[in-house]
């Protein structure tokens, strides 16, 4: 049994000074966050409310930055590439879904039946949205499964520039409100806690798609290949299973998830615009990889951490150093988050379930 | 392939219905997202053709060259007529579709003008007859292009771009050749390109296209190719001095750019790092000179040439630090911890916390144009020459470094990181030392664009400007130090020039990214190693 100190002293013989440093990093962000955090218990300034409608908000932002993670997290545990065009695809979806609306409410359908209205909307969303990812796939990835690891990084990143620009041209470069409809509109009583309406629809309507999800890829046949060809690709191709098709059928699968991530999207903030996609796809990356990345399991609780991290951060730490204006950082937490789980915890929470093992 | 003769009609109606369609997608694609919108009132040739209907009639040029692709001129002929002829037909069907539809309030370029002017305000059935006969001309000049022999096809595609080129630069040239007063009359108005000198650029493409002189410029000994080839160069140089503040302008953010691509390069072409926080740098550069030069900010009240190795150092410095935790992450993860990286510098910026210092979105404005020698260099002019001073400094330094030892090992860590680190080469060393040089050369480019614009923003510091950089490297070859010059030139350069591209430069940078990554990995202008690999 060799104890601690023997370990922590070999530890110190092995290390160069780039470990020293990242030591050294580690130590500094847990002690601006710790002392944040101290300094913000001994000066609260948010009272039970304010601090449960952070905790909800932070649950619904979560909840949509699960459904954009779990996309890439599909795709990635099958080709391990990153997917720059992912976000832009859900922006598509909320465009969707925002002219479904609008459609339903020149109609006056959205009035008198507003169930049906989101129904339709709901798979107008997720039809365009597979569709876009599924094209992405043509363009960017069929092309180079074969070849350099650099290609579909640059050509996704490609992509998403066209998708905005011509979403710019399509739509228009203002923001684009979404119709309100009484049926969404007002508070509930949730023990005591008066919540939006809005954000318990989308609560609800998020953990049932991951639901519906969880089906389709544990008990259907297509979901059974899906998990096989993550796995192992070669021997999926060996057992018969058409790689192409699950890939695609992937790409599919994770669209229509953030297709509805659009239209949840535009139901709690209202307005959406073409510029909204690209990083609302990094951040929703980042929840990928915090869970571990091919992990679907670890997507959702990633996707909930960092809305939770992005909406309590504020007040929980920089509050109690004294930042002013805290909410404007409220990026920089998300991103300080992202970057410090990429340095430092690059598997994950849960770890990651890769096709191709690491060299 | 050999059909049976009585299906060859039914392989040729199917090839040509499905070119027909493609054609028929990306015209409506170019209506759908403005584009037509913002170029139909533009002439390429005035009383021809506008640039709008010119960009459909390259999509139905391409089709007739896809039509030719391993065809006879007996098979490919009728197939590109087929298709550049329905093509028309359903792009009016469309648009008739589109009128009666009415979808104005979802897709905002639909306007009535619009529609009108894809059948140049005909009636339908005219206008059908129109774009038909053009898409079948289109469609048969793209097939000629293809089946020609290759002399004809050279003269052909020479003259065709001379036209394009003239139509489209038409503001530099005349701003060019402004002192030949006469030009104006007969090759140029001010809308456009006149027949007259449409058949002139023809002309002079046709030529430039057989290129008379090339094997006597092969045939002259190595040395006096190099004094040619820098005679070029002095003239470019030259330009901006004799012609006008536009033109110096443009060549200084192509110098801009080319300075960035040079330390992109340096990361992502030797080292082969992927970079998309590179913007972080050049914002660090600006702030520098920003803060210790100008008025306002009372830091310091240092002159440009003073300030300016405090902004590559500082670049440098932060180059450094956000190297080293980083850079053990691996590829992808690396694009993205590198662009959440620049993200956390931007919303920083933008930030009330660091409001006192920075100036939060109001940025820091009255930066003092550089002065040397008591001359302030003021005008557009003398800051390109300054700009390109330092854009040929850093390509000094770029091309020594890319010869020297450390040169080599990234190249080694770029190819395989595995066997690089086998050979002894310590890689967490040898990609820091590549992503601070990049960063120090960003930083001198931030700092010379302080001094430029003479004020900083937070919103000039976006990530566009890393995705620029990027796709000037892939445009001009990654890895090659010609190549960011030519990508800088085609991608900075060309759409300043093509004055109201507007927004839509981008939608065009994306589709050209992806094309160059798809067909031509290598770069227009690929460096000698990836010529040697691709050969």
């Amino acid at each position: 049994m060799s104890g601690l100190l023997p370990r922590l002293q070999d530890g110190w013989r092995r290390a160069t000074w780039v470990d020293v440093f990242l030591v050294a990093l580690r130590l500094l962000v847990l002690g601006i966050v710790g002392y944040g955090f101290v300094a913000g218990l001994l000066h609260p300034r948010y009272g039970r409310d304010e601090w449960a409608s952070f905790l909800v908000f932070g649950l619904v932002i979560g909840a949509i930055y699960a459904l954009i993670a779990l996309g890439y997290t599909m795709v990635y545990g099958i080709l391990r590439m990153v997917n720059f065009a992912h976000g832009d695809v859900f922006m598509f979806g909320a465009y969707a879904a925002c002219f479904t609306l609008i459609a339903c409410n020149r109609n006056g359908l959205l009035a008198t039946q507003p169930a049906l209205s989101f129904a339709l909307a709901l798979l107008a969303c997720m039809l365009v949205a597979a569709g876009l990812a599924i094209l992405a796939e043509r363009i960017a990835y069929r092309p180079f499964r074969r070849g350099r690891a650099m290609a579909p990084l640059i050509s996704t990143l490609g992509l998403s520039f066209v998708l905005e620009y011509s979403a710019r041209g399509m739509f228009g470069a203002q923001n684009k409100a979404f119709p309100s409809f009484p049926a969404i509109d007002g508070a509930v009583l949730v023990f005591g806690l008066s919540i939006p309406r809005v954000q318990l629809i989308v609560m609800l309507a998020a953990v049932l798609t991951m639901l519906v999800l969880t089906l389709v890829v544990m008990r259907t046949r297509m979901g059974t290949a899906m998990r096989a060809v993550a796995e192992d690709q070669d021997a999926a191709i060996l057992m018969g299973i058409n790689v192409d098709r699950v890939i695609v059928f992937t790409f599919a699968l994770g669209g229509a998830l953030a297709g509805v991530a659009g239209l949840l999207y535009g139901l709690v903030f209202k307005q959406i615009s073409f510029f909204m996609g690209f990083f609302l796809g990094v951040k929703g990356f980042g929840a990928a990889v915090l869970g571990g990345i091919g992990n679907i399991p670890g997507a959702m609780l990633g996707g909930f951490s960092l809305g939770l991290v992005e909406s309590l951060g504020p007040a929980l730490f920089l509050e109690g150093i004294g930042v002013a204006a805290p909410y404007q950082l409220r990026d920089a937490i998300a991103y300080t988050m992202l970057v410090m789980v990429l340095i430092f915890r690059p598997r994950g929470l849960l770890g990651e379930r890769l096709a191709v093992k690491r060299a | 392939m050999t059909l049976p003769a009585r299906l060859e009609p039914l392989a040729l109606a199917r090839d040509a219905t499905r070119l027909a369609l493609a054609v028929t997608g990306a015209c409506a694609g170019l209506v759908l997202v403005g584009l037509f919108g913002q170029f139909s009132n533009r002439w390429l040739v005035v009383g021809l053709l506008d640039i709008g209907h010119a960009l459909m009639l390259a999509i139905a040029l391409r089709a007739g060259m896809v039509a030719a692709r391993g065809q006879s001129w007996a098979g490919a002929v009728p197939r590109a007529l087929l298709c550049g002829a329905l093509a028309g037909v359903l792009v009016v069907l469309l648009v008739m579709a589109a009128r009666v539809a009415n979808l104005r309030w979802m897709l905002v370029s639909l306007t009535p003008v619009t529609l009108n002017r894809v059948g140049y305000m005909l009636p339908e059935q005219q206008a059908m007859l129109l774009l038909a006969a053009g898409g079948a001309a289109a469609a048969l000049l793209g097939t000629a292009l293809v089946l020609l022999p290759p002399k004809a096809r050279r003269l052909l595609m020479g003259a065709l771009l001379g036209v394009v080129l003239a139509g489209l630069l038409r503001e530099l040239i005349r701003s060019l050749l402004s002192g030949l007063g006469e030009i104006d009359g007969w090759a140029f108005s001010y809308d456009g390109l006149l027949p007259a000198g449409a058949m002139a650029a023809a002309g002079i493409g046709a030529l430039a296209a057989a290129r008379p002189g090339a094997r006597h410029f092969a045939a002259l000994p190595s040395r006096a190719r190099l004094a040619l080839q820098l005679l070029c160069l002095a003239l470019l140089l030259l330009l901006p001095a004799v012609t006008n503040d536009f033109v110096a302008q443009v060549m200084m953010l192509v110098c801009l750019y080319t300075l960035m691509g040079l330390g992109l390069n340096v990361e992502l072409g030797l080292a082969g790092l992927v970079d998309l926080g590179f913007v972080a740098f050049f914002a660090v550069g600006a702030y520098t000179v920003a803060l210790l030069t100008a008025e306002t900010a009372g830091v310091a009240h240092l002159g440009f040439f003073a300030a300016l190795p405090f902004s590559v150092l500082f670049a440098a410095l932060a180059g450094f630090l956000f190297g080293l935790p980083v850079l053990r992450v691996r590829g992808d993860y690396l694009a993205i911890a590198t662009l959440g990286l620049g993200e956390v510098i931007r919303v920083l910026v933008l930030s009330d916390m660091l409001k006192p210092l920075l100036g939060g979105a109001q940025g820091i404005v009255d930066i003092p144009k550089p002065a040397l020698f008591g001359v302030i260099l003021g005008s557009p002019t003398r800051l390109f020459y300054l700009t390109a001073a330092f854009a040929a400094l850093a390509g000094y330094c770029a091309w020594r470094l890319q010869h020297s030892g450390i040169g080599r090992r990234w190249l080694a860590v770029r190819e395989d990181e595995d066997v690089a680190q086998a050979l002894g080469i310590n890689l967490v060393q040898v990609k820091l030392m590549a992503y601070t040089i990049g960063a120090a050369f960003a930083g001198l480019a931030g700092g010379l664009f302080a001094a430029m614009a003479g004020s900083v923003f937070p919103q000039s510091f976006q990530l566009l400007v890393s995705v620029n950089v990027l796709a000037v490297l892939v445009v001009g070859g990654i890895g090659s130090l010609p190549g960011v010059v030519v990508g800088a030139a085609a991608l900075i350069g060309a759409p300043e020039v093509l004055r109201d591209l507007g927004e839509h430069r981008y939608l065009i940078y994306g589709l050209v990214i992806i094309a160059i990554v798809r067909f031509k990995p290598e770069g227009l202008s690929p460096a000698a190693i990836r010529q040697r690999e691709v050969a």
